[in-house]
């Protein structure tokens, strides 16, 4: 009968629905543990940055921009107007530079790195990845704490240099700029090889053997096939470095010695000893902005690179 | 000009080979050091005395090490738990379906904690366990860290598992479909028993995150509540002795041993 078969393709049709339903439902638990614990808490940053310090740590519930002002500025104790204090700012500029300057390097270092291990033959590539994922997820704090054992006055680098009468006196390297560059590095090589040596394992040689075919050099090989092949690869990498690099609060807090401070720590003070929450909340959200700035461009970049490929 | 056929591999790159060999050396030589003179007998950090296990004694004997391994080793137990199942589940809920409106949303709060650096997310999970302490008087003591590793666990969990079942042939599920399997059962006869590596790789990240976080943990942690890397922080702040490179030692060999085991667990699959 026709109204038997209507029933069974409604009860067809909502069994599909239900099962629907129960599907989306199955995010529900990941999505709830990031909203309650991980979103929320950035609202309490951005409340927290619109309100007074308490004098010991923690936030009085009286409406300010105090700390985004205190940003920029700084209040005369005398005559209470303001003035102009880029120290703040500096430190930013400061983290932006370096991140940039360890993206470059890691750059250098990393794309001939996963080159070199993509033109393995496949045995040997896997034993690469392996070398390379085992820093990659190895204890940051303890690989930082390793590079101050080498580089401080009575570290490997200056007892073998003063062994070898390179030097009579120990070269200050630790709590320097160069050592925080270099704690940088060494923490994000891997971030810049993984991604790197993932899209060039898939490069079609192809069309690297039909360059020299046409007589192109290696330099020009490299230049105008291999390279705009591995973009998507070498921006991903970039990011990958960029990012955590900006923010980063081990290795300046353990290579800088405190005494050079990247937005990272500067935020962490906030919290700590310069009892300033309002202040550091409104520090970090400016890094979450340039941080959102910087995908924001990679999005639109890897959106146009599309199309320019259809 | 000529070309010699067969002298050009076409796949060297000059001097590419010698940069490959310089960062492996980069990235290895500092963790050696610190493994070598974590056998030194010396009571200095740098003079060199002769090999001897008697720092890894010290250290195994400190009740403090104790302590901190059982936090450390509950806190990722717990958080690898949770993080691992969660993702489980909105993997599936992801890739089985018809996109349903709301599903790029999700994908993207699932992933955000990726894209947080790590000192915001620290400075962001300690205010908020401080209004909740202070606004309602809850403090769900070394559960805030807990609930605070969950978070960044999820993607790293939620990744190799999504990746596993967008890989999957689904033949094998359409055809239990076939032979009458109810969805249930075609998930628990089929699918799970496919998915399995793809969850265990996506366990062992959760994991490996959360055993070796530093950052999140120290801004989190209440008094007492001293994980490893917290307490080889809190040893740096005195004195040194090789004992810390000691404790180092072990941290990184755990974390490598556990990196190794689950890259041939993983190639054994494939």
């Amino acid at each position: 009968m026709a109204g038997e078969s209507t029933t069974a393709a409604e009860i067809a049709l909502a069994s599909q629905k239900r099962s629907a339903r129960r599907h989306q439902l199955l995010s529900l638990p990941s999505v709830l543990i990031i909203t309650l614990f991980g979103i929320l808490p950035l609202l309490v940053i951005l409340v927290y940055s619109f309100l007074k310090a308490a004098p010991y740590g923690g936030v009085e519930w009286k409406f300010t921009t105090d700390a985004y002002v205190n940003f920029l500025f700084q209040r005369d104790i005398f005559d209470d107007t303001l003035q102009f204090a880029p120290d703040y700012l500096y430190i930013y500029l400061r983290s932006i530079l370096f991140a940039l300057l360890t993206t470059v390097i890691c750059l250098l270092i990393g794309f001939p790195t996963a080159y070199f291990m993509a033109t393995r033959p496949p045995e040997q590539r896997s034993w690469w990845v392996l070398l390379i994922t085992i820093p990659f997820w190895s204890n940051l704090l303890v690989r930082t704490l390793a590079i101050m054992f080498i580089i401080r006055d009575e570290g490997v680098i200056n007892t073998l240099l003063m062994h070898w009468h390179v030097i009579d006196k120990p070269i200050t390297m630790l709590y320097t700029n160069f050592a925080i560059v270099l704690g940088l590095l060494y923490s994000y090589l891997p971030f810049m090889v993984l991604p790197l040596y993932s899209s060039l394992e898939k490069l079609d040689f192809r069309l690297v053997e039909a360059g020299f075919d046409l007589y192109a050099t290696k330099r020009q090989v490299l230049w105008r096939i291999i390279i705009p092949m591995a973009k998507p690869g070498i921006i991903a990498g970039c990011l990958l470095v960029l990012i955590p690099a900006i923010g980063a609060y081990v290795t300046p807090l353990i290579l800088g010695g405190g005494l050079h401070l990247m937005i990272g720590d500067l935020i962490a003070q906030q919290f700590g000893s310069g009892r300033n929450w309002p202040l550091g909340a409104a520090q970090a959200l400016i890094l979450m902005a340039a941080v959102m700035c910087a995908l924001f461009a990679y999005v639109r970049n890897s959106a146009t690179g599309k199309m320019h490929h259809d | 000009m000529t070309k010699m056929d067969g002298a050009v591999d076409i796949k060297t790159q000059p001097g590419f080979k010698g940069v490959a060999i310089f960062c492996l050396a980069m990235l290895y030589t500092p963790i050696l050091v610190l493994m070598v003179f974590a056998f030194n007998s010396g009571n200095l950090m740098m003079s060199w005395e002769g090999v001897s296990l008697k720092w890894f004694g010290v250290a195994l004997a400190n009740e403090d090490f104790h302590s901190a391994a059982r936090n450390t080793f509950l806190i990722s137990i717990i958080a690898t738990i949770v993080s691992t199942s969660v993702a489980t589940l909105a993997a599936i809920g992801m890739t089985r379906v018809k996109a349903w409106p709301g599903m790029s949303a999700a994908f993207m709060i699932i992933n955000l904690p990726l894209m947080v650096p790590e000192i915001i997310t620290a400075v962001a999970t300690l205010s908020f366990f401080a209004l909740l302490a202070r606004g309602f008087g809850w403090n769900f003591g070394i559960g805030n860290i807990v609930l605070a590793h969950c978070v960044f666990c999820i993607p790293f969990a939620f990744m190799p598992i999504r990746a596993r079942l967008e890989d999957m042939d689904l033949t094998l599920e359409n055809a239990a479909a076939d032979l009458y399997a109810t969805p249930w059962q075609a998930f628990r006869r089929v699918t799970l028993p496919l998915l399995v590596p793809g969850i265990a790789s996506g366990a062992a990240l959760a994991f490996i995150v959360s055993f070796d976080d530093f950052t999140i943990t120290q801004m989190v942690a209440g008094p007492g509540q001293t994980t490893l890397p917290l307490y080889i922080w809190n040893q740096t702040r005195r004195p040194m002795t090789p004992e810390i490179n000691a404790i180092a030692a072990i941290l990184l060999l755990f974390s490598m041993a556990f990196i190794v085991i689950s890259f041939f667990i993983a190639r054994r699959r494939k």
